[in-house]
């Protein structure tokens, strides 16, 4: 054989493989988040737009300015600041003043991601760190909710969303009154419920026409984008449904003891960004659980102690805590929730 | 029982979906390879202790003649693939990576290269034990891939009772069909083979696992099975790894072999398709196992196919003979998820190569590794229910005890299904293997 040898390229096996990069499954996450984007634009107008550019942009150039500094490539490109971005937008009111969401994308990423290591190394949920720590920091502006579809959200932004830094945001109640359509009292359906006993009818919550942040109102849309990542294999539904099922037991307890004092297990489902955040947040991949039985008991008990919380505790939106607790077990559960090996003997592993 | 057993198809739980790219050789008949100027036979080609070479340099030997006899219980002889003259016995690359030694023959070529016949059996008025001498005598190995002795396969261990017999024809690796080929193309020799394990493990039933990609083997085979019911054939579903010996048997019967057991705990012995029609064809004429069929199938071959090829044929010999045209490939011996990567063309194929794979992915070639992002994906790929999420990020620490006694490391059998689905591209399942070497060291440093 006198003909010229090949050149032989070796490997260990494996030598095929067919999954979607990391970086396709951030992009699918980002595109079954631009719906709910839309929507709550739709919603909320020019102000939530600038809101979600904003977080983004502070999000994407926090990575990028980390990477630089620990001088690695930069991992802008995997799209998840971007994700992480977009879901704080969608957690905050839509009239959140922009200098205050760009110090929650700052802090997202630096604290909640870069501080950890960077992507896969974050115990907690980043945007989540980020709307704790304006949450703390800025607690008028974070409860401050402005009326959906009101008349001119298109022409000209909320008072408060142009706000000087380091000043106190312009009021939003004049605006509140000029603009809102019938009778809005800028409260959540939450607070409407906790603070004064009155309860939003689950319709409303299911489609999206009460006041909230700028991604929690329309629950029906979030699930469509939830169903198109589960088809896609990008999202673990068991998490979402475990949140659910925790959040609708637990509320039905409860609703059972007293149901006059207490609300019914559809409201807890479908107001205050539950579904989003069973949907979107939970989700993560980094911070939820891997073992099946793991990812039960995080996700019943991320819904579980968003029912305590909201019903007990001072603050409306619970479900943020829910989730940073749940993260934060999230190993030690882990650890006594290793799957069974095929094969092995009971009572031995 | 799974919830997948329900809805009535045979099958486990997890596993993965390759793409099967059989479709290039599955409808080929079988041919024969000319034999190659230079045959190189590896004294060590199976699990167990090497045999030990009976010819010098310089020596005539005819083909089927025995060149190597066995060295102790766990080792089988071998026999010359051609006729022709031992060049020399040296150190020579062999699929297992390493150089070993080589009978080393010259290809008489004007020989007519017919085998020598050896004393004919009676199967019938064999004893067991007889019979699995005989069995040991062909020289047969798992041609399946892991190359363990038959015979040894065949012994039942004491205290155990065997009541029937698996046949493994599910070839769930991607490219590969000799086993397609081998049930479509020899059925006769494959139902004695049956029957030859089953005397021999004294079992008194006997499956035939099929993936349901082979929906043409069910209909060759059927009008062979005996009237009495004794051995059956059953498809199960099409996907990898499906021809896992543990994941076969829950498939079939819903039974678990035990974590580092045996078959024979639950009273089943495994058995590979090809090996059994081998052992049909060869063990009634005293013969021994001087080729195999091997499908030489992938990137830029002029005649791809399935080919009775000479043990011992070269690389290189193969793929001039298939028409390779290209200039850089990986040249896999096994499938393309377990199989191992050849370094030289002068590496010959063995009883334990069931394919010759020349894959070009240069164009796809990915070896970025993104750290893990916890997805899972892995977990719910793992047929045997690890964490190689857990192992990963573990071996990434050089943990590797850890690994060993608080996450099974050694349940693993190295599917590489893991590492299939990663989308961080970490390499799982390469990680785990060098895990086990490592703790294999340490534990005899240790002493």
């Amino acid at each position: 054989m006198a003909e010229k040898s090949p050149k032989i390229d070796i490997r260990t096996s494996p030598y095929i493989r067919r999954a979607p990069t990391v970086t396709e499954i951030m992009r699918h996450v980002v595109y079954a988040l631009l719906p709910v984007c839309a929507y709550s634009i739709y919603q909320f107008g020019i102000s939530a737009l600038a809101s979600m550019i904003t977080t983004t942009l502070a999000c994407v150039a926090t990575e990028h300015f980390f990477c630089r500094m620990a001088d690695k490539r930069s991992t802008v490109g995997d799209w998840s600041a971007v994700i992480t971005g977009l879901l704080l937008a969608l957690t905050l009111p839509p009239g959140f003043p922009l200098w205050m969401g760009a110090v929650g994308g700052f802090v997202s990423i630096a604290l909640g991601k870069a501080l950890f290591g960077g992507l896969g190394f974050n115990v907690f949920n980043p945007a989540l760190v980020g709307r704790a720590f304006v949450q703390a920091a800025f607690p008028v502006a974070i409860t401050t909710w402005t009326p959906a579809f009101a008349v001119n959200r298109f022409s000209e932004f909320i008072p408060s969303t142009l706000a000087v830094p380091f000043m106190t945001p312009a009021p939003t109640a004049e605006w509140t009154l000029k603009t809102a359509v019938d009778g809005f009292t800028g409260a959540t359906p939450l607070a409407l419920m906790k603070f004064q006993g009155v309860m939003t009818d689950a319709q409303d919550l299911f489609l999206g026409t009460v006041a909230g942040s700028a991604g929690e109102p329309s629950s029906l849309l979030i699930v469509l984008c939830g169903l198109y990542l589960a088809y896609k294999k990008m999202l673990d539904w068991r998490i979402t449904a475990a949140v659910i099922f925790g959040t609708a037991i637990s509320a039905e307890f409860f609703y059972l003891l007293d149901p006059a004092k207490y609300p019914s297990p559809a409201f807890m489902v479908f107001s205050g960004g539950l579904m989003f955040a069973a949907v979107f947040m939970t989700t993560d991949m980094v911070s939820s659980p891997v073992t099946p039985w793991g990812i039960f008991i995080v996700g019943v008990l991320v819904g579980f102690l968003t029912v305590v919380i909201r019903l007990f505790g001072a603050l409306t939106e619970a479900v943020m805590y829910a989730i940073l607790f749940g993260n934060a077990a999230t190993p030690i559960i882990e650890s006594f929730t290793q799957p069974r090996i095929f094969g092995a003997r009971k009572g031995k592993d | 029982m799974s919830l997948l057993k329900l809805f009535g198809r045979k099958t486990f739980p997890k596993g993965i979906h390759p793409v099967e790219y059989k479709e290039q050789t599955s409808a080929r008949p079988t041919r024969r390879l000319p034999f190659a100027p230079q045959i190189i036979v590896p004294l060590s080609q199976n699990i167990g202790k090497p045999p030990i070479a009976i010819v010098r340099k310089g020596q005539h030997v005819e083909r089927g003649e025995v060149i190597a006899v066995a060295d102790g219980a766990l080792s089988v002889p071998l026999h010359a693939p051609v006729t022709g003259t031992v060049k020399d016995i040296e150190l020579m690359p062999t699929p297992s990576g390493s150089k070993k030694d080589c009978i080393i023959i010259d290809t008489q070529p004007s020989s007519s290269q017919i085998p020598i016949q050896g004393e004919a059996r009676d199967i019938e008025a064999m004893s067991r034990d007889e019979l699995i001498q005989a069995v040991k005598d062909t020289g047969m190995v798992g041609l399946g891939g892991a190359s363990f002795p038959t015979h040894f396969k065949m012994t039942v261990p004491a205290g155990k009772q065997v009541h029937t017999v698996i046949v493994n024809g599910c070839e769930c690796e991607p490219f590969m069909t000799t086993d397609h080929r081998v049930m479509l193309e020899n059925v006769k020799n494959l139902i004695l083979g049956i029957r030859i394990a089953m005397k021999c493990v004294d079992a008194s039933r006997a499956m035939i696992g099929v993936e349901d990609n082979k929906p043409d083997v069910l209909a060759a085979i059927k009008p062979h099975l005996p009237e009495d019911g004794s051995i059956t054939i059953e498809a199960v579903e099409t996907k990898y790894p499906q021809g896992a010996e543990k994941m076969l048997v829950y498939s079939l019967l819903g039974l678990e072999i035990p974590a580092g057991g045996l078959p024979a705990d639950i009273g089943l012995a495994v058995f590979n398709v090809a090996t059994l029609a081998e052992i049909g064809r060869l063990l009634p004429h005293g013969q021994g196992l001087i080729e195999r069929v091997v499908t030489i199938t992938g990137d830029d071959l002029e005649k791809p196919g399935n080919y009775l090829v000479p043990i011992g044929t070269p690389l290189r010999y193969i793929l001039h003979y298939a028409g390779f045209n290209g200039q850089q490939a990986e040249l896999i011996l096994g499938g393309p998820m377990m199989g191992s990567a050849a370094a030289s063309l002068d590496t010959p194929v063995t009883k334990g190569t069931g394919a010759v794979l020349v894959l070009d992915q240069r164009a796809t070639k990915n070896d970025d590794i993104l750290p893990c992002i916890k997805c899972g994906k892995c977990l719910q790929a793992c047929p045997i229910n690890l964490n190689p999420c857990e192992l990963g990020q573990l071996a990434a620490k050089r943990r590797y005890d850890v690994m060993e006694e608080q996450y099974h490391l050694n349940d693993c059998f190295e599917c590489g299904c893991c590492s299939y689905v990663c989308p961080s591209n970490i390499p799982l399942v390469q990680y785990f293997r060098i895990a086990k070497v490592l703790n294999r060291e340490r534990r005899l440093n240790n002493g």
